[in-house]
């Protein structure tokens, strides 16, 4: 490096820093400047590509350690104390002595923080030493670099599975339609692969790309953390621009997959990389509790003034009422005596070191040890691990795990949270018909029955797609089964390797429909004789929508990823006859419907109902359909085929497709090739994809048909976002029948809606020739648009989706996960408002909610739709006024109505706005379950909000997809289910789980004990550190408010630091009011913790007032016991600190609520630590602390029966009224928490007939408190895994319309 | 537990099933309820009951008589006396008169009291040099900061023991006479020794070690703190072993007292002698108190003293002179003399009196 001058330094610098912040970055290749210094490199102002996530530097580790820790204000408060103590006037302790538990405490901070940084550089220095190859000029090839090389406007190539260094613009792919294939696992998590393409026109990039001849400029934009956002263009020497997106951006992080290799040019490098902007480390959620605690601790600090200032005033007092100057007065060591008033000044400051352990020091360090034990245990249930995807529950916030024991209210996702988010294709409507598929709907219920032997299912299917391999010449098209086996083996298989994307059985499988499959054929057949006409067959084109109308991904099966796969199905053949016969057993088996067989031999069952199935439908069929010659190789081709989809809708629509023999082959940027029923293969040029977007809610495929010629535009969206844009039937060019399509299908609609079905309408647009032209020129326009390009895309897509043809619909079932009503149900009887909110169509929505048990039959459901805000307010006032009215109805004195409501997103809106909240808010309130359909993801944050803020309650959003992001971060405990939409709601969420159900052991199980556990140890450490001040307190009124202490310093240290310090933390861990079973059983008890909860203004006084009451006692019967008598300081100090630590021990023993063998060894062992600590110390130590001197205090002690009368007296005396008062309160009035404690006393089955019997009564009177005794008899639940008839009202699809009750409580049973 | 860490294969993130991490340990889930606690309560209740009635009966038969010799009998004129620093330097005796009705039978303990004499004030109780009194050669010679003002003279010369508590070391001195009949008297033999713990005073305070020299040269150097008339090895002029820091007095005053109002262990009967072989027998004693420092007095007689039954002290704190002090601050004075002792005796039984607050 040659000299530069410090000023061509600093003037460099800045320029740096203004190219780093400019709008705009233009890059151009290093090549060219290969070897150069470094002032001439023209990409030198952008950071390189190293990286580095420590914190801290190996030189600059301590005090940048210490600067971090000193922003915890408890750490300032005790270093300032310890410091205090160095001045000499107002020292109470020996000052060495005084700084030692600030510093273990912040020694062991330290440690742990500088591990935790030392992991992190191991991990960066792997990182950037990662090789990659780089061009190089010099050697005119890719020369191998490592990470930390690569700077921005090298050109780096990636070969297949290997990870991208840094974000690379997409030059060349050694694929030849210039692509390439990404899996942004590590990023998002999202396991399905994303196409990438080359960035178009940049000449002859196909033939071997040569970066020296690469001399374009590449502008984009400042760096910035979206991940599916990228704005640039790449300008040629020739002024030409040609627009880049995310589309051409291979992002660091990301693996190449299924490409050979590619090419790109580095745009951003090292911490300039979206993957590197958008790891921004874990989150920090200050819980509820903490935060009372807070103030609690303010608290205890105003407590520690007064007590100083009474001291010191005290002192005051004493030093005036002296005579004179006593000899035991000792000046400073100038022999000099302060006055009275200045000493007492002192004195205030040197009260505050003494009493500084009301202010519990150690409380902080405490509550983090504890919730890692408790996320331990947690994360560690294995009622919350998921077998099939192997996952456990993750805590990702680390400190709220209290907040789970005090929701209020929940707000859930319905799509893959309450749902499977698995699709599946259930029926659909063609041309104003409606096809039911039956036979597909009782396969579905095949499947749904659950699932116990896992093991068994597994190895039969070991064998089974083998030996189907027999059946193949039959004509039957097997790519299920084989897909069968290797699914379930995924299943079941380790995790790492997650299979491709919605590819269960459950949503690749679809029977036909017979009537269907019949059209088409008579279609096909009569389309064959006039070729070029065919596809103008509705039915054919509507396939050919479901094929091609996606963005579906097909990759090889046999290539699949290239990863390791676990080893390949045994390939144990077996005999085809036996085979077919065990097959006709298992067929029999389902013909008989016997649940059990089932269980075990679901999928064979499956298939073998399927074989017959589509042998029949062979049967009818023309010999052109599946002619078997052709399907030969055709078929095993297409088995191979695994379909990559980012909705599940989309994928399933696919599969739907492909078993009418409309098989996606092919999926390149440019063309879809499709193999129709035929067996013929079509390429159709595409032309345009129109991408969907919430605001449209539909996606368009322009593309153009290779036998017409013409250009057709495929659309498919949400029935009101398609329904409008409609033109001409299309029943007008369909020979003879007028039929008003529309008009039928909508009804279809409605229908599939009250299934709760999702709903999808696909059309048709013939574009023309000049149409096309002029759109195309407006096109390429907005993609190059540098400003508010989206807009300008979205209005071009616009334009073209008009006057589109209906061709029919389709119904989506998406299916409820197991044990969600049962879930919601547990949750609503906990006390906690369920909010749904979803996209969905109310129709779609309330269905759901009636499966879900999140609306009843009896409940009083509020439909509230509207579109305007004048009726908005009339329908709201209204309906608060009948609320209020039913509410205050004496009929309804004893009862609780359960009030639902239902809100789309329109009026959503309207109710929010700042006048209308109040009413809103105040209607809610009183709603057990709220269902808000059609909201986009910000109005779900928002709503969240709204409740937050304006009921100060606790929230807990649970979502799946990143639609759900917005709220799960605006809740207060924010949960992502870990499902098949990727990770975005995992990684922006406080907890993952991956099944709903694990909701409710984790909030009325785990929430519930976190919150006792930490609540319950909080106060107990106020309480013992209140207590234990107390004692020195006390004192301080016989020896003239000198701050004189009765215990050496070194024991009292120990007091806090080990032979009490134990014990609350296994409290706050272990301890474990209400066993797991009644906890699930009786949701109700729940509720001890929502609202204030057990950690309350009430309780904490409690606890204090009862401190101050155990040190008087444990203070004044030693006294009382020495008093006037030779006892020197320590020989009195002594029983008061043994009985002080039996009596803050035992306090904890009469508030454990169950022990086990560890409470019993931490609790003993700490006893047993105090006698051996201090009898060692005190043996030992004779001038090993001066001035203090307790050698052999203990042992003279220990020798006298005093000394245990003492400690018994004073223990007993001190523990009676809190265990007096809870015998009383136990006995008198006895709470919830413990009469489920006494259900746990009952032996297992007694205890689930008392919870069955009870449950059964609750069903009747929900809102009643919880009451044992007796319980009508038990009363049979009813199934909760049906959907309950849709009510029919007419006027609940009326749009401006308006509060209708739907069932005014149809009236129930009222036990009393 | 047991099982090993790197599973892998399917299930690989399982759980364990173990009854730790699934919170299923056998537990004890004590009800505090009525039904379960009372009799509980009950048994406990007699046994405190049982208790409270041995230590009552303990109680009783433990005999105590506290005299305030303050001003009682003659002492008043040296309690007057004393009230004027100018007279600090010279000698007073008082007497004091009583009588015990009932025989003290077993040992009897012998203690001096004070009141209002806060031991327990933190800068007095720091003002010490255990490693001095633990006979370090080094810390003789120079004694440790926690001493200060009291660690040297103002010539530099270091004071053994240095610091607060000895210099303000309690050193009236009392003879217990019996009187037999009018004229007749004999003077009660108290133990001065064997008053300390073991560990005080063989570990915890010893003498420097003498190597064949005799303790004043081992002590030359120092000079004794400034309120003490005699050096720290000739405190006991009877026995030579209880002289240094191991004399027993000192040491016994270095313990220090938790609570202003306090009593120390002054001597104990010997019950060698055929009168007293089974403790004090009623009749009439008197105490000869020197109302002065030991040194002052020169004779080394044991002092008869005063017993009383206990009852509440007077409060009797006299106020202090103050001295101007040459230096124009205000000096503490000799604490001894300021602050007026009351003292008592106490004869116990051989529990050393056992009292509970019931």
């Amino acid at each position: 490096m040659t000299w530069r001058s410090p000023l061509a330094l600093v003037r460099d610098a800045l320029q740096g820093q203004r190219a780093r912040e400019r709008e705009l970055r233009s890059l151009v290749s290093n090549l060219p400047y290969e070897g150069q210094e470094k002032g001439k490199q023209p990409n030198r102002f952008f950071l390189s590509n190293a990286i580095k996530t420590t914190k801290y530097s190996l030189l600059l580790f301590l005090p940048m350690n210490l600067y971090e820790q000193f922003h915890r204000l408890a750490n300032l408060y005790f270093v300032g104390l310890a410091i205090l103590n160095f001045i000499p006037v107002v020292n109470a302790f020996q000052p060495e002595v005084a700084l030692i538990p600030i510093c273990v405490i912040m020694f062991l901070t330290a440690l742990k923080d500088g591990w935790e940084d030392f992991r992190r550089y191991q991990s960066d220095r792997k990182v950037n030493n990662t090789p990659c190859f780089v061009y190089s000029r010099r050697e005119k090839q890719y020369v191998e670099r490592r990470w930390k090389d690569v700077r921005v406007g090298d050109f780096v190539r990636v070969v297949s599975n290997e990870i991208v260094p840094a974000d690379l613009l997409l030059l060349y792919s050694s694929d030849p339609n210039g692509v390439c294939h990404l899996e942004t696992a590590n990023l998002d998590g999202e396991t399905n692969l994303k196409q990438r393409i080359v960035v178009s026109g940049l000449g002859a990039a196909n033939l071997g790309f040569e970066p020296e001849s690469f001399n374009s400029a590449v502008v984009c934009e400042r760096p910035n953390s979206n991940l599916n956002h990228f704005k640039c263009f790449v300008e040629k020497p020739d002024k030409d621009k040609v627009g880049a997106s995310i589309e051409s951006l291979l992002l660091r992080g990301c693996t190449v997959r299924n490409t050979n290799h590619a090419v790109g040019f580095v745009v951003y490098a090292g911490h300039e990389t979206k993957a590197m902007l958008n790891n921004n480390g874990s989150r920090y959620k200050r819980s509820k509790l903490e935060r009372k605690l807070n103030v609690d601790v303010f608290f205890c600090l105003i407590l520690l003034f007064a007590m100083c200032l009474i001291g010191a005033f005290g002192h005051y007092l004493w030093l005036e009422s002296l005579p004179g100057v006593p000899s035991f007065l000792v000046p400073d060591s100038n022999g000099h005596l302060d006055v009275p008033s200045l000493e007492s000044f002192y004195m205030f400051f040197t009260m505050i070191i003494l009493l500084q352990i009301l202010i519990p020091i150690s409380l902080y360090v405490s509550i983090e040890l504890v919730k890692v034990g408790q996320i331990f245990f947690i994360t560690n249930d294995i009622d919350l691990y998921d077998e099939e995807t192997d996952s456990r529950v993750q805590c990702r916030a680390l400190n709220i795990t209290e907040d789970l024991g005090q929701i209020e209210y929940v707000f859930s996702d319905k799509t893959g949270t309450l749902t499977e988010n698995k699709m599946v294709f259930r029926r659909c409507s063609v041309m104003g018909t409606e096809y039911p598929h039956k036979e597909n709907a009782i396969r579905l219920d095949v499947i749904d029955e659950p699932e116990s032997e896992e093991e068994v299912i597994f190895n039969q299917h070991q064998q089974l797609p083998r030996s189907r391999w027999s059946l193949e010449a039959e004509g039957i098209s097997p790519p299920d089964t084989q897909r069968h086996g290797r699914r379930r083996k995924s299943k079941v298989a380790a995790n790492a390797h997650s299979d491709a994307a919605f590819s269960s059985p459950l949503e690749t499988e679809v029977i036909p429909d017979q009537k269907l499959l019949q059209q088409i054929s008579r279609a096909e057949s009569s389309g064959g004789r006039r070729d070029g006409n065919r596809s103008f067959d509705p039915h054919l084109d509507f396939f050919l929508a479901l094929a091609i109308c996606n963005t579906v991904v097909v990759s090889a099966e046999n290539a699949h990823r290239q990863r390791e796969c676990t080893s390949p199905q045994s390939s144990q053949m077996r005999n085809p006859l036996e085979t077919f016969s065990s097959l006709v057993k298992k067929a029999g088996a389902f013909f008989q419907r016997d649940k059990r067989n089932r269980t075990l031999s679901e999928d064979p069952v499956i298939d073998s109902a399927k074989t017959e199935d589509e042998a029949d439908a062979n049967r009818l069929r023309t010999c052109s359909l599946h002619a078997p010659s052709q399907n030969g190789s055709a078929i095993v081709e297409a088995e191979e085929l695994c379909y990559e989809a980012e909705s599940p809708d989309e994928a399933a629509l696919v599969y739907a497709a492909r078993a009418y023999g409309f098989i996606l082959l092919a999926r390149t940027p440019d063309s879809v090739t499709v193999r129709l029923p035929s067996g013929e293969d079509l390429v159709f040029e595409v032309l345009d994809t129109l991408t969907f977007d919430s605001n449209r809610k539909r996606m368009s495929v322009l593309v153009r048909h290779p036998v017409t010629k013409d250009y057709v535009l495929y659309t498919k969206g949400a029935d009101y976002s398609i329904m409008e844009l409609l033109g001409t039937p299309y029943a007008e060019n369909f020979s003879g029948i007028e039929k008003n399509v529309a008009a039928d299908t909508q009804y279809h609609l409605d229908c599939y809606a009250k299934e709760g079905l999702r709903t999808l309408c696909i059309t048709k647009k013939v574009v023309s020739e000049s149409t096309y032209q002029s759109w195309l020129g407006e096109r390429k326009r907005a993609q190059a648009a540098m400003e508010c390009r989206e807009e300008l895309i979205m209005q071009t897509a616009v334009q073209l989706e008009t006057n589109l043809t209906l061709l029919g619909a389709t119904g989506i079932e998406d299916r409820l996960q197991e044990k969600v009503p049962d879930t919601i149900v547990a949750l609503r009887e906990a006390g906690i408002h369920v909010w749904v909110l979803t996209g969905d169509k109310p129709e779609t929505a309330v269905n759901i909610g009636y499966a879900c048990r999140l609306l009843e039959e009896e409940d009083l459901v509020i439909n509230m739709s509207c579109k305007n805000k004048v009726t908005c307010t009339a329908i709201l006032d209204c309906t608060l006024e009948e609320v209020r009215r039913y509410r205050d109805d004496p009929r309804n004195a004893g009862t609780t109505q359960n009030i639902s409501l239902v809100i789309d997103g329109n009026t959503l809106d309207m109710a929010k706005s700042p006048d209308l909240q109040e009413r809103f808010v105040e209607l809610t309130k009183h709603c057990r379950s709220v269902l808000c359909c059609r909201v986009t993801p910000l109005q779900k944050s928002a709503v969240v909000k709204l409740v937050r803020e304006k009921l100060k309650v606790m929230t807990l959003a649970v979502g799946d997809g990143a639609n759900d992001v917005n709220m799960i971060q605006a809740a207060d405990v924010g949960i992502g289910i870990s499902g098949q939409e990727g990770m975005q709601a995992v990684m922006a969420s406080d907890f993952a789980i991956s099944r709903f159900k694990h909701l409710k052991k984790l909030v009325l199980v785990h929430g519930h004990w976190c919150y006792t556990r930490l609540a319950n140890m909080i106060i107990y450490f106020f309480y013992k550190n209140v207590a234990y001040v107390n004692l020195l307190f006390w004192y301080q009124f016989f020896c003239g408010f000198t701050a004189t202490t009765m215990i050496d310093y070194w024991l009292m240290i120990f007091f806090n630091l080990f032979f009490t310090s134990t014990p609350p933390i296994m409290f706050g861990i272990f301890d474990k009011d209400v066993s797991v079973e009644v906890l699930q059983g009786v949701p109700e008890l729940y509720r001890t913790g929502q609202g204030k909860g057990e950690y309350n203004f009430l309780t904490f006084w409690i606890a204090i007032l009862d401190a101050f009451y155990q040190s008087l006692v444990c203070f004044f019967i030693p006294y009382l016991a020495y008093q006037d008598s030779d006892v020197d300081l320590f020989t009195f100090g002594t029983p008061l600190n043994t009985a002080a630590l039996f009596t803050i021990l035992l306090h904890l023993g009469i508030e454990i609520k169950s022990w086990t063998l560890v409470h019993w060894i931490i609790m003993l062992g700490s006893v047993a630590l105090y006698f051996i600590v201090t009898l060692a110390y005190t043996a030992t130590c004779v001038t090993c602390n001066p001035p203090s001197n307790p050698y052999w205090i203990l042992q003279n002690q220990m020798a006298d029966p005093m000394f245990y009368l003492i400690v018994t007296l004073c223990t007993v005396v001190a523990l009676l009224p809190r265990y007096t008062f809870h015998v009383l309160k136990n006995s008198v009035a006895p709470s919830p928490l413990l009469q489920g404690r006494q259900l746990d006393r009952m032996d297992p089955s007694t205890r689930d007939q008392w919870i069955k019997e009870w449950r059964g009564f609750r069903g009747g009177a929900p809102a009643k408190r919880y009451e044992l005794s007796d319980p009508p008899s038990p009363t049979l639940e009813t199934p909760v895994d049906f959907f309950p008839e849709f009510l029919p009202d007419s006027n609940f699809m009326g749009d401006d319309l308006s509060l209708n009750v739907i069932t005014e409580s149809r009236q129930r049973a009222v036990h009393t | 537990m047991g099982k090993t860490k790197n599973k892998s294969g399917p299930l690989a993130r399982r759980p364990d099933n173990s009854a730790f991490k699934q919170q299923r340990l056998p537990a004890w889930s004590p009800m505090l309820t009525a039904n379960t606690v009372l009799p509980f309560f009950y048994l406990l209740a007699v046994i405190c009951m049982l208790l409270g009635v041995w230590l009552l009966l303990l109680v009783q038969s433990t005999q105590e008589i506290k005299l305030d010799y303050t001003d009682l009998g003659n002492c008043n004129e040296c309690f007057d006396l004393r009230r004027n620093v100018s007279n600090a330097a010279q000698t007073c005796s008082c007497r004091v008169e009583f009588s015990i009705d009932k025989s003290l039978k077993g040992d009897v303990f012998f203690y001096y009291g004070l009141k209002n004499f806060h031991q327990n004030l933190r800068r007095y109780m720091d003002s010490r040099d255990d490693g001095q009194t633990l006979g370090r050669i080094k810390n003789l010679k120079n004694p440790s900061t926690y001493c200060a003002p009291f660690d040297k003279d103002n010539d530099g010369v270091p004071i053994a023991p240095c610091g607060a508590i000895a210099n303000s070391m309690f050193n009236d001195s009392f003879t217990l006479n019996y009187h037999l009949s009018s004229s007749r008297s004999v003077p009660v033999p108290l133990l001065r020794t064997g008053l300390t713990w073991y560990t005080d005073k063989n570990i915890k305070f010893r003498n420097p070690r003498t190597d064949n020299l005799t303790l004043a040269e081992v002590f030359e150097g120092t000079r004794p703190p400034l309120y003490w008339q005699k050096p720290v090895y000739s405190l006991d002029p009877h026995d030579p072993n209880n002289n240094g820091f191991i004399n027993e007095d000192l040491i016994v005053w270095m313990r220090e007292a938790a609570f202003p109002n306090f009593k120390k262990l002054y001597g104990i009967l010997n019950r060698a002698d055929p009168i007293f072989e089974k403790g004090l027998p009623k009749g009439n004693y008197s105490i000869d108190i020197s109302y002065t420092l030991p040194g002052q007095e020169g004779s080394g007689a044991d002092h008869a003293d005063l017993v009383r039954r206990p009852e509440p002290f007077p409060a009797d704190c006299l106020p202090g002179n103050q001295q101007p002090d040459p230096a124009g601050g205000r000096r503490p004075h000799r604490g001894l003399v300021e602050v007026r002792k009351g003292w008592e005796e106490h004869e116990g039984m051989k529990h050393g009196g056992v009292k509970t607050e019931d």
